[in-house]
């Protein structure tokens, strides 16, 4: 394709190609701090087209494509290509990922111990991961945490956190300009701002780290923390994996075994900082 | 080299995967998902030297294929429960066939929906028993319904409300409007037992079907997928039993299918590079359509060659019915649009 870049997020080895050169030079911005390596071949593509050659220029949208795709997406305008290279990433690992079990979780970590925090959109679990990943805690990713089926670690898929709607001021008020993307105002998914790991994250993301808790925030209402049975917290991990049936019977055991070793809680909270009190003191009670 | 002709080298063995640049197996990597077929690739180069990356991502997909044919004959395994107490016999199509016979090109093989044979006499009552036991239909749209049933080989599509997985009933190989007619209860009643219990196809006959999925009933889709299935199964049944081409022969001139089957014949040797005997070992110089069609892909895993894929479309409308039946059919389905 025209325009390409390479990069790797976790274990996952990414080629993105573009019809476009300003989706692949966003990306370089953001992922300009993640380790390049040229020889590691790509297990996994992802392409940004033009249905038609002219659309390249005229009214130019961007359709998703690469190994596996999403029948009927609709293309998103260029202006908003970096989600759309966002969107085709998550599709690809979603879809193609077998080493792990997949959780669509976000995850950070402390002395090696990870808390995973798992919940639909809007539920706040990549805004206070963003934040808990400001302070002492090693952000592993807002969207993706991998179990090894083997044993039983979590590992980091520390993409570029897409911040959205009211999270976007709440993060740029403490984190320097530099760390953040262009702002993308008005996408089917509200606005969007990208927000670059710390550093020390992105340099850990290989790292494993051994789940301590599991976390189902619910963002609005009062302060609650509710302790979840394994039965639910397994129904619920299961329906928050793209993989969990592809896995089989590895899949089964990999999260038998994780709902059996963390204790799982439900935490509602009415603003940020009480889930960040929130995760803080469940961490400080956490058995040991 | 292109990453096309890089995959089929390494499939073929032509090639030692050790002698690749690290990054020409992007392509390949890329060429082998769009083609469904890494995970067959990945057993075929069990043993090679890879660059580490790439062998754990050759372990992941030969451990994720074992699991998904483990469940995709758990689906027949259903269907089996099913139709067989109501005394309704199937013969396993395709790639749960492949699975149920332990054959060599099931390894690392995708299995979509599970594709069954019954008797056309059968047809209704395992419908019925089906829908008793948890399959619904996907399709709500009429026509495309009356279609299926007045036109096609097969049951509109089922999928089962539980498992989501989806079970395609056929009564013959080709649509009922198709030029070729198989000889359908032919191939029930010469079906074979293979190893784990199930009925499958008679060698010659499967690889008829084979060839008829391959060149009489699609558009090449996929097909580089449906010639190595084709290539593996005649090379092994030709090691099995040497009168396996003669034999192959006649069930084609049965079922009136020795065009496809020669074509796969000479495409698999062009491809995937095989020994075949003088009988069939001719030159058709259209076959180089067949070649640029199943190779029409570039380096991102994307079809290259759009007008040749649009003929092969067209021409696997024309080959499925008459020209007036066509011309309603495509007329109905675009206002439908």
């Amino acid at each position: 394709m025209r325009h390409s870049i390479r990069i790797a997020v976790g274990p996952v080895q990414f080629r993105i190609g573009s019809d476009w050169a300003e989706p692949i030079s966003a990306l370089g911005r953001l992922y300009a701090g993640y380790p390049q390596d040229d020889a590691l071949p790509a297990e996994a593509t992802v392409r940004l087209f033009a249905a038609r050659p002219w659309r390249r220029w005229l009214r130019p949208s961007v359709h998703i494509g690469g190994d596996f795709i999403v029948p009927d997406a609709l293309p998103l305008p260029l202006s908003m290509g970096l989600l759309a290279a966002e969107m085709g990433m998550n599709l690809q690992v979603a879809l193609g990922w077998r080493r792990h079990m997949l959780l669509h979780a976000s995850a950070v970590a402390k002395d090696g111990r990870a808390v995973i925090l798992s919940g639909e959109s809007g539920s706040g679990k990549s805004t206070l991961a963003a934040l808990l990943g400001e302070g002492d805690w090693r952000l592993m990713g807002d969207e993706f945490t991998l179990i090894d089926p083997e044993g039983g670690d979590a590992f980091a898929f520390p993409r570029a956190v897409s911040l959205k709607n009211e999270a976007i001021a709440e993060v740029a008020a403490r984190v320097d300009p530099v760390r953040l993307g262009p702002l993308l105002a008005g996408t089917p998914k509200g606005d969007i701002r990208h927000l670059i790991p710390r550093p020390e994250a992105i340099a850990a993301m290989h790292e494993p780290a051994r789940a301590a808790l599991l976390l189902f925030p619910r963002f609005g209402g009062e302060v609650a923390i509710e302790r979840m049975g394994e039965g639910e917290a397994f129904v619920r991990l299961t329906e928050a994996s793209t993989n969990y049936v592809a896995l089989g019977e590895a899949g089964f055991a990999a999260l038998t075994r994780l709902v059996r070793e963390t204790p799982a809680y439900g935490i509602s909270y009415p603003d940020s900082a009480t889930g960040i009190a929130l995760v803080e003191q469940l961490w400080a009670e956490r058995p040991r | 080299m292109s990453a096309v002709r890089t995959f089929v080298d390494l499939l073929a063995r032509r090639r030692d995967s050790a002698a690749l640049a690290p990054l020409d197996w992007d392509g390949v990597i890329g060429v082998a998902r769009s083609e469904a077929m890494l995970a067959t690739l990945a057993h075929r180069l069990a043993h090679a030297d890879l660059p580490p990356t790439v062998a754990a991502l050759f372990a992941d997909q030969r451990a994720a294929a074992a699991v998904a044919q483990r469940q995709a004959l758990w689906e027949a395994e259903m269907a089996r429960r099913a139709l067989a107490p109501a005394g309704i016999e199937f013969v396993l199509l395709k790639g749960a066939a492949y699975a149920a016979a332990d054959m060599s090109c099931a390894a690392g093989r995708q299995i979509g929906d599970l594709d069954i044979l019954v008797l056309a006499s059968d047809i209704r009552r395992a419908e019925n028993l089906l829908l008793n036991a948890g399959w619904e239909w996907v399709k709500s749209d009429p026509y495309d319904d009356a279609y299926y049933r007045e036109h096609m080989h097969e049951l509109p599509p089922l999928i089962h409300k539980n498992r989501d997985r989806m079970i395609d009933v056929h009564h013959t190989i080709l649509p009922r409007t198709h030029r070729i007619t198989p000889d359908a209860l032919a191939l029930m009643s010469d079906a074979v037992t293979s190893g784990s219990g199930y009925a499958v196809l008679n060698p010659a006959d499967m690889a008829c079907h084979c060839a008829a999925h391959l060149l009489a009933d699609g558009d090449l889709q996929g097909g580089l997928r449906n010639l190595w299935d084709f290539h593996t199964m005649t090379r092994d049944f030709a090691e099995a039993d040497p009168g396996f081409w003669g034999r192959l022969d006649e069930r084609a001139a049965l079922h009136g299918l020795q065009d496809a089957v020669h074509r796969a014949a000479r495409l698999s040797r062009d491809l995937y590079g095989v020994m075949l005997p003088s009988r069939w070992d001719r030159h058709d110089p259209s076959d180089r359509w067949f070649r640029r069609r199943l190779l029409a892909r570039d380096d991102w895993g994307r079809v290259t060659d759009p007008l040749l894929e649009q003929a092969f479309y067209i021409r696997s409308h024309w080959l499925r019915m008459p020209p007036a039946m066509l011309a309603k059919h495509l007329w109905t389905k675009w206002r439908k649009r």
